[in-house]
């Protein structure tokens, strides 16, 4: 399944290339994808382990990024 | 960002105040300076504490925190002020910059329909396009965006296709007609009928290829996060290294010259610069070509075609329009216009391609009443009683088995020889037109540096090797079967060089298979082409064959400004970091190699968005 998030307040592209490599090493992700200049994130994983994957997303971004709030798009 | 700018004003003015005016009193003295840049930089302290607790130790701003209370603490309290209000100015520069080109990104993908009308009984409502199902009746009026794609059912319009094709002459539509999402119409009110959902509509696939296109990422983005990956870590040790140990070896050496040392090399290491600048550079090409109807599907595609050494063409419906056209009338005897009539009359009962272009050559009704005794000769022709003449039309077969003396020599395209009673008339020549932009097309390649120009073709030699000739390719490979084009094309990859890329260009329609095999396979003519736009790396959504030109040298200005943005980035904050070991650049020197550098590259970057002068 396919999932994607916006990254309001996203601002520095070493944070995003960081969310992205922590996010992709989550269990049952297959790729994730953050896009710096639209702020995009994709997420693709396992069907059923996807609501696990975006509350752990989550708390990842809160922790690279605190002022970060993901949406959904 | 105003309030930002407001503190940085005020904080930047007490720090002007506290150098001018020197203080005798060094306590008075550090607390001006503490207090401008407890306003200059305070949120970047509490930041980095707050990241600390959240388990993210080393980022931009602990190590800004660190340099400048580092620089507190040997005495140099200027130095402190100084480099956050430095820090301070070049963030709010960068994130201005990025605001800036997501903003001119976000304008350039502004093809999104924001609503739909939607026909209910008499009434019209206005719905979110995601909404409307298909076989729903949407009104466009004039100057509004077409939400979905459909079939016009009444209203005749000029529709506005720049956004999608980067084509400004306006299309007509009509009943009958397609029309895709996306573009605008112009004039008339238009009611259609939807034929795709939103998800599957042309405009929903165009901003999810262009948005997702970074996620193939390029070599260059791929080596610079690998990069900063390993930078910061080795600096932040060289630092720590550079901090303790020279004072302890090296004899006159004082700890608070090497920690100032030490401090300015926490301020490069940061790697933002490149993380940000890379990235967007190829952003920025992709999104310039998408404004001149190139969709690129990938970072990785458009830097793979900056290496183009050699492009195959397809040639029916690449290079040629694939519409068979009358182009010669060669007359023997009669007239022009008697020559065609009675091609046209004798023909005229058939089905094949060769009638219709005649028929659409000869534009007048025609009176079957002219006619009698049509016999078809299969492979040969046709044989016909046109105003009581008997008219024979059809290839040279036909003349030979006739025993009609005909003009004989070998001519490119499918030729209609004719006899009236039994005496040669003279040929009409059929053959499929080459695009108005080939020839350009083809010249533009090898200004861009292009070694060869093939094409592959199903057609025969006479027309193929015609076709390459006017054009000016280097060679052409005829008479081949759709199987065969594969094995020609893994032939001509041998002759590119080792980083040396091949690509292929078609219409998507019949050749998906050589388009996945060539390093990048582009396709022409994808608007609304739902095959040509799955089958290629790149889609050139008119049918202009010169877009490859242009594709290319956006691709190479990409690539070059993303070179030149590495090597300036890296260069740099080297060069800064071996002054600073020496002890030879203050800590000023250091801020401007990283948010400094950082905003320059963003600049840099910001040039592949335009694509003016290609």
């Amino acid at each position: 399944m396919k999932k994607s998030f916006r990254l309001d307040g996203l601002c520095c592209g070493n944070c995003a290339s960081k969310i992205e490599r922590e996010v992709g090493k989550l269990d049952g992700v297959t790729s994730t994808t953050v896009n710096f200049m639209t702020t995009k994130m994709v997420i693709e994983g396992e069907d059923e382990k996807i609501p696990d994957i975006i509350a752990a997303a989550e708390k990842i971004i809160k922790k690279i990024e605190p002022d970060v709030v993901m949406k959904k798009a | 960002m105003k309030k930002r700018l407001r503190r940085i004003l005020l904080g930047g003015i007490l720090f002007a105040l506290s150098v001018i005016f020197h203080i005798e009193n060094e306590w008075l003295r550090l607390a001006a300076f503490l207090i401008s840049y407890i306003i200059v930089g305070g949120d970047v302290v509490y930041k980095a504490i707050r990241n600390i607790f959240r388990g993210n130790v080393f980022d931009e701003n602990f190590l800004m925190s660190i340099a400048s209370i580092g620089a507190f603490f040997v005495g140099e309290f200027p130095e402190g002020v100084a480099v956050m209000l430095f820090y301070q100015v070049g963030e709010l520069f960068q994130d201005y910059a990025v605001n800036q080109s997501r903003k001119s990104i976000s304008n350039l993908m502004d093809i999104r329909p924001d609503y739909a009308n939607v026909k209910r009984g008499e009434e019209i409502v206005t719905l979110d396009p995601d909404d409307v199902k298909i076989g729903d009746i949407i009104v466009i009026k004039a100057g509004e965006r077409i939400p979905l794609d459909g079939i016009v059912l009444e209203g005749n319009s000029m529709i506005d296709t720049i956004a999608l094709t980067g084509e400004s002459v306006p299309r007509e539509v009509y009943p009958g007609s397609n029309i895709l999402s996306g573009c605008i119409n112009i004039n008339g009110l238009v009611t259609a009928e939807v034929t795709k959902e939103y998800s599957e509509s042309t405009v929903s696939k165009i901003l999810d290829l262009v948005e997702n296109a970074s996620s193939k990422k390029s070599k260059s983005e791929q080596f610079i996060t690998k990069f900063a990956r390993f930078y910061t870590p080795i600096v932040v040790i060289i630092a720590a290294i550079l901090a303790i140990v020279p004072p302890l070896v090296i004899e006159g050496a004082t700890f608070s010259d090497w920690i100032y040392r030490a401090l300015s090399f926490l301020v490069v290491s940061c790697p933002c610069a490149l993380v940000i600048s890379i990235p967007l550079s190829f952003f920025g090409g992709i999104g310039g070509a998408s404004k001149k109807g190139i969709l690129v599907k990938g970072s990785n595609y458009l830097e793979a075609l900056a290496s183009t050494e050699i492009v195959v063409f397809d040639k029916t419906g690449t290079l040629t329009k694939g519409v068979f056209n009358v182009q010669e009338i060669h007359e023997v005897g009669i007239s022009k216009e008697e020559l065609l009539e009675f091609a046209v009359y004798a023909e005229s009962y058939s089905s094949h391609p060769i009638s219709s272009s005649l028929k659409r050559f000869y534009q007048e009704e025609i009176n079957n009443e002219r006619i009698s005794g049509v016999e078809e000769v299969a492979g040969h022709g046709v044989i016909a009683t046109v105003d009581g003449k008997v008219v024979m039309a059809g290839n040279g077969k036909l003349m030979e088995k006739m025993n009609i003396p005909y003009n004989n020599e070998e001519i490119a395209g499918t030729v209609v020889h004719v006899a009236v009673d039994n005496i040669y008339g003279g040929y009409i020549l059929i053959a499929d037109e080459i695009k108005e932009d080939a020839a350009e097309a083809i010249h533009g390649l090898k200004a861009a540096d292009i070694k060869q120009t093939v094409m592959l073709t199903g057609d025969s030699r006479n027309v193929g090797e015609k076709v390459a000739r006017e054009l000016g390719l280097d060679r052409a490979y005829t008479e081949l079967l759709p199987g065969d084009k594969v094995d020609k094309l893994e032939e001509i990859m041998k002759e590119k060089s080792i980083n040396g890329k091949l690509c292929f260009v078609g219409d998507g329609i019949n050749d998906a298979p050589v388009l996945a095999r060539a390093d990048i396979g582009i396709a022409m003519g994808g608007l609304g082409s739902d095959a040509a736009i799955e089958a290629a790396d790149i889609v050139i959504m008119t049918d202009e064959p010169s877009k490859i030109a242009a594709a290319i040298k956006i691709s190479k200005k990409t690539k070059i400004i993303a070179n030149q943005n590495i090597i300036f980035a890296i260069g740099v904050k080297a060069l800064i970091l071996a002054l600073s070991a020496m002890g030879y650049a203050s800590m000023w020197a250091a801020v401007f190699a990283d948010v400094g550098v950082a905003v320059i590259a963003i600049l840099n970057a910001f040039r592949a968005l335009n694509i003016k002068n290609i």
